[in-house]
């Protein structure tokens, strides 16, 4: 017997919560106990007064399943709204990353040089490697790390993605 | 604002939520609770002798009333003990709100004598839940947690309470007004959406009802309102595990349960139908069979009020998220400024009166005194001496529940309390117990199997302790019957542990804790043995011997469709594949 998994496509999912402990576990635990997938996961304080949370996910799925994970996040409590940006237009979506290679010579100029490209900034460096610091979509993130790679890279550390709408509306 | 304990605010929030029953089973971490009850007389604290009973038995109170039911157990293994009960009313969608002791805030984390993290554990199997670090939010987090539990889709609500905050002294004060500043489930249907139901029924010409759980936890009056509707229409109903009650299944327009034990001509008009009106059921795969044979030619309307529900399984073409009372009232209403009449069902009904002519639910039997009792005929015999007694029928699982689904009817909503969702052995007898409570003068009787009856057993020293008149009907075939059938079906009748050796003598146990027992041995000793059980005042447990090796048909094998039933042993052949197996 065979188990099927299903593909589909990527989304971006905005979740305004109340800003108290369990919320995420909650949040996360959904995702594992019916079988979604995360592909991203970031969340900060987004309020004045420390009452409510943001909460950004990229996840998969056909339009079903995505509209069913909207679905059952919404009628969890501490959950005040869920937006599904790619339903809602267009949306700008960032990710930061910290990048370290390590090596000499030809590499290093050419690391220096990639960073140039991209618009990576050093912000730490010894004799023998960079930190560089990159913002950009998830897809110019993974290209950079990928050129880094021939560049000597050794670590890489990523804040998985936020996204906001375009336009004057808010969530 | 009152300053007081925080053990005498959970008591005072109880009072003023009108709370009249607790069940419970003290331990260190809720003492101070346990204190602040001795005080309070006006709530009556019913002791358990396990915590999963103390769950089941407030299922059974909430589910007889419509009210909250209200556990109280202490820290680690009573919080731990009570999961079973919380998930199972999280699946049947109960109001329940458990409280459940916790160490001390400064010992949390230490893994301190009796400390388990009960909101960890409890996250998934609560609708939401608790920690409560500080004694001026107890009130406010009480009233919040009644609400919620009983507000939109029904379900368990835990408040976990840190002995210490239960020792200290706050404020108490209560919400004047409880809005849950993202909680707010949405109670009315979209007018829009009625107009469109009210006109794809008048179109339809063999529509049926499915209604489900969300009917009877709507409360009495959506009852009412589906008989008024099925009246107005003249459709057929069908109905799930759940919504046994809903409508009355004396009435010509009842099909009977649909699904895997469900009768020939419900899901064969399931399958027929050109629309199906789903009120509070939310397509289970016990109901759907193999969902690509699913009622392939309909229209679907789904009324439900939780969204999630509507297109998690079966896509529908109609979607109506709100209150299932409300949907149903604005549908007849509409219906009738509208000045629509039913329409002539005349040949939809004539072929359901075709499907209706199997008698799915006969079953072969011998008449003479001396032969074995046939379970279904136990049911049956049990259905015939309590019609006007207008009793209320709590259920184990196994094949007992399913056969006292198939012949007990049920004319009114909250007499028939089973675990449908999560199947939990062991349900039945303590929801009987809460069933009693709630209803000292009424006759409750669980249909047990001596598998399942086992798990709570030892609550027959509750019954004893509150001199409750509970009727145990044992339907013993000395088997874990659903098992054993399934392993006939689907594992060549390899039984691999579905026997149970050293059964109990149950008369003697009735003996042992002060109860009536009786035994029933063969077809002459049914009838006088239920009436002896029925005027034998106190709590009787009635062993009775049925047929051992009788299976409960009709039924949908998994994995097949609707029109694929079972409708006798000998329709039976071969096994499933690995996939219907995984699907059992």
């Amino acid at each position: 017997m065979k188990i099927k998994t299903e593909a589909g496509e990527r989304h971006v999912l905005a979740i305004t919560v109340d800003n108290e402990a369990g919320v995420l576990a909650k949040i996360t635990g959904l995702f594992t106990a019916r079988g979604y997938n995360i592909e991203s996961l970031t969340v900060a304080d987004i309020s004045s007064d420390h009452a409510l949370s943001r909460i950004t996910i990229v996840t998969s799925g056909s339009p079903a399943i995505i509209d069913q994970i909207i679905a059952q996040l919404d009628r969890l409590v501490p959950v005040h709204k869920v937006i599904d940006l790619a339903d809602g237009g267009a949306h700008v979506e960032r990710e930061i990353a910290l990048v370290k290679v390590a090596g000499s010579g030809e590499k290093r100029i050419e690391a220096l040089r990639m960073a140039d490209v991209f618009r990576a900034k050093v912000v730490d460096t010894t004799l023998t490697s960079f930190i560089f610091e990159i913002t950009g979509t998830s897809d110019k993130v993974d290209r950079f790390v990928a050129l880094m790679r021939e560049c000597g890279l050794v670590e890489v550390g990523r804040t998985g993605v936020v996204a906001i709408a375009r336009g004057a509306e808010a969530v | 604002m009152t300053e007081m304990s925080g053990a005498d605010m959970v008591v005072q929030a109880l009072v003023d939520l009108g709370v009249d029953t607790v069940f419970g089973y003290p331990g260190g971490a809720v003492l101070p609770i346990y204190d602040a009850l001795y005080k309070h007389p006006t709530i009556q604290h019913i002791l358990v002798r396990h915590e999963q009973a103390a769950t089941h038995a407030a299922e059974g109170y909430a589910r007889s009333t419509g009210k909250p039911g209200v556990v109280l157990v202490t820290s680690g293994p009573g919080a731990t003990n009570a999961v079973t009960g919380i998930t199972d009313a999280l699946l049947d969608s109960i109001p329940m709100v458990v409280l459940t002791g916790q160490v001390p805030t400064t010992l949390i984390g230490t893994d301190a004598f009796q400390e388990c993290d009960t909101v960890g554990i409890t996250r998934h199997c609560t609708k939401h839940n608790y920690l409560v670090m500080d004694p001026d939010r107890l009130g406010p987090i009480m009233h919040e947690a009644f609400h919620i539990a009983t507000h939109g889709r029904p379900g368990p609500v835990v408040i976990d309470i840190p002995k210490n905050v239960q020792v200290a002294t706050g404020t108490y004060s209560v919400p004047e007004f409880i809005q849950h500043n993202s909680y707010r489930p949405q109670v009315e249907p979209d007018a829009d959406a009625i107009a469109q139901a009210i006109d794809m029924i008048a179109a339809s010409e063999r529509p049926i009802f499915y209604t489900g759980g969300g009917v009877i936890n709507a409360g009495p009056d959506a009852s009412a309102a589906l008989r008024q509707l099925v009246a107005l229409t003249g459709a057929p109903v069908t109905s799930t595990l759940m919504g046994l009650g809903a409508f009355p299944a004396d009435d010509d327009k009842w099909l009977g349960m649909l699904g895997m034990h469900g009768t020939y001509e419900a899901n064969m008009a399931m399958n027929r139908a050109d629309l199906i009106i789903a009120v509070g059921a939310r397509f289970d795969d016990r109901v759907t069979g193999r969902l690509d044979a699913f009622s392939p030619d309909s229209k679907k309307i789904h009324i439900d009020i939780d969204r999630s529900s509507i297109n998690k399984i079966v896509p529908v073409d109609l979607a109506i998220v709100g209150d299932a009372g409300r949907a149903l009232d604005a549908i007849i209403t509409g219906w009738q400024d509208a000045g629509h009449k039913a329409r002539d069902l005349g040949e939809w009904w004539r072929r359901i009166d075709g499907w209706r002519a199997t008698r799915c639910l006969d079953f072969p039997e011998k008449k003479e005194p001396g032969a074995d009792i046939m379970p279904q005929r136990a049911v049956k015999a049990l259905f015939d001496a309590t019609r006007g007694m207008d009793p209320i029928i709590t259920t184990e699982v196994g094949q007992h529940q399913m056969w006292a689904a198939q012949h007990f009817g049920f004319a009114a909503p909250n007499r028939w309390l089973t675990s449908g969702g999560l199947g939990t052995m062991g349900y039945g007898f303590p929801a009987a117990v809460g069933a009693q409570i709630a209803h000292p003068g009424r006759l409750v009787i669980c249909i047990a199997g001596e598998a399942s009856l086992q798990m709570n057993i030892q609550e027959m020293g509750t019954v004893a302790q509150y001199r409750l008149p509970v009727k145990i009907f044992i339907l013993n075939n000395e088997w874990m019957g659903m098992v054993r059938q399934w392993q006939e079906l689907t594992y060549e009748s390899r039984y691999s542990n579905s026997y149970s050796d050293s059964l109990p003598d149950f008369v003697k146990l009735a003996d042992a804790y002060g109860w009536t027992g009786l035994r029933i041995d063969t077809l002459g000793q049914l009838d006088d043995g239920i009436q002896t059980m029925l005027g034998t005042p106190g709590p009787v447990i009635v062993d009775c011997r049925v047929a051992q090796l009788a299976n409960c048909f009709p039924m949908i094998p998994s994995g097949a469709a609707h029109t694929e039933m079972l409708l006798q042993p000998s329709d039976v052949t071969g096994t499933m594949d690995d996939e219907a197996k995984a699907l059992v």
